[in-house]
């Protein structure tokens, strides 16, 4: 009786694993999915946070798919690991922060440490050539394969019969004839298959499943970068980069703006991190102060403080300011109007 | 049996999901978690990744603006 064979998925949440995965799933393989998460990722994040986005479904597409196909989820914090990825990325940045070659090679590193510790035999990715102008390329495939470690053991199942057939085609583990040869941007193909599989409901066809890939996101971390000097960062840095509205009018100091009720519940949550002002003869946001602002910024913090507030036409207005041991005073000031704030300030 | 809590309030999903699984590699089958979170996704994806996962959830509830799971280690 020949081996019951054993392959890992990388699962992102869309369409794309979620059909590699399912295609060797068809031929008898055992699959399981794993999902790294590196502080960028999309799924939940904001959803959870915005009072706006309370409507959409709250569901992690990385489980959701995994339920789907009857199959185990392995989630791994790889915060700490990635920073290098994205710190120093060795095949640079794409249109924006996103250093989605590196990203790539780094997953499908970990995948392989993955299989060797678990006693799995290879790994699928759901990768199509031509469909992503920086990662998933022809010339790019055999890069991530060697600089990944995985070398033949890393199956395409989606591209399969455009590329040369791996150890698990070889060895005959899966049949290649029953693998596919999607290329370029088009969804066509993959949505044939989810019709053809039943899938009927699923994520972001498109792609995109991390905050990197924003182009405001980046500016906000690259801007947070500058205004400390290098590309350190920690994972509250990240969330908050994905909360409110960042004014920086000195590169000492910005100010956090909660938008609405969702983001100031969840900006209180940093009060003992950072100096937070709120309006209090008038209704107006939560603000944090992230840097080390000067007593004369922190006046101009209030002022532009009150502009975001319901008082920001009156001639002053009273600013609650709490410092990080939970000492408060009141700065009374005049709100800014709205041409003395410059559009530069808003990253 | 051992009852065990976790707390993850402040963390945004998946990492809820992630602390539960870490900290459930550490109990036995039967043994129960309860997990104290503050972001409502996790009333969707602990129970999804129990299901997935092999685990019983045992209940599910909210109060103010904690949301707290009771759940089974599955064999």
């Amino acid at each position: 009786m020949s081996k019951q064979r054993k392959a890992v998925a990388l699962i992102s949440g869309g369409l794309d694993s979620m059909l590699a995965a399912k295609t060797v799933m068809e031929q008898g393989v055992h699959v399981e999915g794993i999902n790294f998460f590196t502080g960028f990722c999309v799924e939940g994040h904001t959803h959870a946070i915005r009072d706006k986005d309370k409507a959409k479904p709250k569901r992690n597409n990385s489980l959701w798919v995994a339920e789907q196909l009857g199959m185990k989820l392995h989630i791994v914090d790889v915060i700490e690991e990635y920073k290098n990825v994205l710190i120093n990325p060795r095949h640079g940045y794409g249109a924006h922060m996103n250093p989605c070659l590196d990203c790539k090679i780094f997953m499908v590193n970990k995948a392989r440490q993955w299989i060797a510790e678990n006693d799995f035999d290879f790994i699928i990715t759901g990768e199509v050539i031509g469909q992503r102008p920086m990662s998933q390329r022809k010339a790019t495939m055999p890069i991530v394969a060697k600089e990944s470690g995985a070398d033949d053991l890393l199956l395409r199942p989606l591209c399969a019969k455009n590329l040369p057939p791996t150890l698990p085609e070889r060895e005959g583990w899966v049949d290649r004839e029953r693998l596919h040869d999607i290329t370029g941007r088009s969804r066509k193909p993959q949505m044939v298959m989810a019709e053809q599989f039943g899938f009927d409901d699923y994520a972001q066809p498109a792609g995109g499943c991390c905050f990197l890939t924003d182009k405001n996101y980046s500016a906000k971390l690259v801007d947070l970068w500058q205004a400390q000097g290098n590309k350190e960062y920690e994972l509250d840095d990240v969330m908050l980069l994905k909360v409110g509205r960042h004014i920086r009018p000195q590169p000492n100091f910005k100010l956090i703006v909660a938008r609405e009720e969702g983001e100031g519940r969840f900006l209180q949550g940093y009060k003992n991190e950072f100096i937070s002002m709120n309006c209090i003869s008038h209704s107006g946001p939560l603000v944090l102060i992230d840097g080390s602002p000067s007593a004369e910024d922190l006046y101009l913090a209030a002022r532009i403080t009150a502009r975001f507030g319901q008082g920001r036409d009156a001639e002053q207005v009273d600013i609650n300011v709490m410092q990080t041991d939970g000492s408060e005073r009141t700065l009374q000031v005049k709100p800014l109007n709205k041409q003395e704030i410059p559009e530069e300030w808003y990253i | 049996m051992n009852k065990e809590t976790l707390n993850a309030r402040r963390l945004l999903c998946p990492l809820p999901v992630i602390r539960t699984q870490d900290k459930v590699k550490q109990l036995k089958a039967g043994d129960q978690l309860e997990v104290i979170c503050t972001d409502p996704g996790v009333m969707q994806d602990i129970p999804a990744w129990c299901r997935i996962n092999g685990h019983k959830v045992l209940e599910t509830k909210s109060s103010d603006h904690d949301y707290i799971i009771i759940l089974e280690v599955g064999a």
